[in-house]
Order: C-alpha cells, then structure tokens, then sequence
C-alpha cells in the first residue's frame, strides 16, 4: 500500500502511523453539551465507502495526514495535510 | 572540574571501507534547527540569506554547501548545520541547538546508491534524487535524513544514540554490495 504524503510524495504504508478517524480534527467547543461531546469521544461511522482518516508519516517528515480513502474499494482517493485541512 | 573530553557519536566505529564504498563520520559542528513560525517562511529566508548566504531550504531540499548547510528536516522544520545561528533568526523561527544530538555519516563510492537501495524505500538513484536533494525516510528501523552532497556521495543522519546501529547496519548492506561483486 502507498500514501502519498503532501510533503514527500508517494511512500510506503510502512512510514505511516495510522491515528484513527479523521473526527479528531472536528473537536466540539468546552460547552457545546453533553450529546456533542458523547458523540465526539464515542461514537464512529463505520461507512462502507468514502471515510477521512489521519495518518502520522512518522518514518518521514512528521506531518499530520489526512487520507480519504474507500473501504469497499481500497481505493486511496486523496490527502492534505491536517494543518490545512482543519482551518 | 575535571576536564571532559569530547567523544564523537561513531569514535571507534569509523572509518570503514568495504569494496568500493567508503563510510566515513562528519564534523558537523554547530547544529540548530529552524521551524518559521506561521506565515514567516519568507522573512526567515531572507534573514538566512544575509546572515548565512543560503535560503530556507523547499520540502526535499538542501540549501548551501559543505560547512554550512539548510537541509529541509520535515514538516516545518529546517536544520542548519555548520555557522552558529545569526540572532535574526530568532524574529522569524523558534531556534533550538541540536550539537551532539545527531550521528552524522557520509557514504560515498561507486555503488554508495546500491547500498542504500537496501535499506531505504525510497529511490535515491541520480536521475532521481540529484546533488542537493534530501529526503527524511526510513534507514533500515530508523528514522534518518539522507541528502545527496556528491555524484556518489551521501550525508546520512540519524540520533546520535543510534550510532552503532547505524553503522552496523550500513556495514552489513556495504558486504552484501560488495559480494556481488
């Protein structure tokens, strides 16, 4: 598997750190409430499709990574850096 | 106090020939790393150029020349490598010391590319990677900086507790190279 990193070009899976969904980006403010809070620490889509993930090229330049990919497919659709991704 | 002696990161492990590849260690001497603060990459580029002669270094990139060097170091960060840094720096970049806390090797030779194709998973044969390019990636287990300084010359840098490995490593696909014949 190859991850085209924003900075590096394309490399090898075994460079990347793979974090989770990329929710993580999406934090609730302090008093959004309970319900919004429950969902961003517990709850995940689990899509059979297109999904964000964050990856962390830890074996390279150290960059945050946003990778959509699909889960049917495999197929790795895009990436940018979560820097740019959350502002 | 008593006086304390310097010991380099490979003494004892360097030089090394095997074939035609030559491992050898750098005096890097003073090491900093530079990261631009948001929206600054350009005035800490001009203020590199006038006190050290060179600009921040692109993603991939090496700026300068041997004794005194930017080499792109990952996602916003540089590290300069030779002059002590101008105090100018410091308006446009959190400017950290590194000396000492890197091992830093050169590999050179014909074949020095066979070697590192071992180990690396990256392409650094010359029509891709030329004179002035780096790349941070993985050596072997570790992670280094390699950057391209010669036609067949490589600058190699990985943290300084990982010296021996380092060289064990790099000495072990240097044999294997060489029995190839």
């Amino acid at each position: 598997m190859r991850i085209t990193c924003p900075h590096c070009g394309e490399r090898d899976r075994r460079e990347f750190y793979y974090r989770g969904a990329a929710t993580d980006l999406e934090r609730p403010a302090p008093d959004a409430g309970e319900e919004a809070w429950d969902n961003f620490v517990f709850l995940r889509e689990n899509p059979a499709g297109e999904t964000r993930d964050l990856w962390y090229h830890e074996g390279g330049c150290g960059a945050w990574i946003v990778v959509a990919r699909n889960t049917v497919t495999h197929e790795v659709l895009g990436t940018q850096l979560a820097s740019e991704a959350r502002s | 106090m008593d006086k304390l002696i310097a010991k380099s990161p490979c003494e004892g492990l360097l030089p090394l020939t095997v074939g035609s590849v030559t491992l050898t260690e750098e005096e890097p001497g003073v090491m900093t790393s530079v990261a631009p603060y948001k929206g600054c990459e350009e005035a800490l580029s001009e203020a590199l150029k006038a006190a050290h002669g060179m600009g921040y270094p692109a993603a991939n990139r090496a700026t300068g020349r041997a004794g005194s060097r930017a080499v792109w170091f990952g996602h916003g960060q540089a590290m300069l490598i030779g002059p002590v840094p101008d105090a100018t720096l410091s308006e446009h970049a959190a400017i950290v010391d590194q000396s000492d806390a890197w091992a830093v090797v050169r590999l050179e030779g014909e074949g020095a590319e066979d070697v590192l194709a071992r180990l690396v998973p990256v392409d650094l044969r010359a029509a891709h990677f030329k004179r002035g390019h780096t790349v941070r990636s993985l050596l072997f287990h570790m992670t280094a900086s390699i950057t391209r300084v010669g036609d067949t010359a490589f600058q190699i840098m990985v943290f300084r507790s990982m010296a021996e490995t380092l060289v064990h490593d790099l000495k072990t696909a240097m044999e294997g190279v060489a029995a190839r014949g």
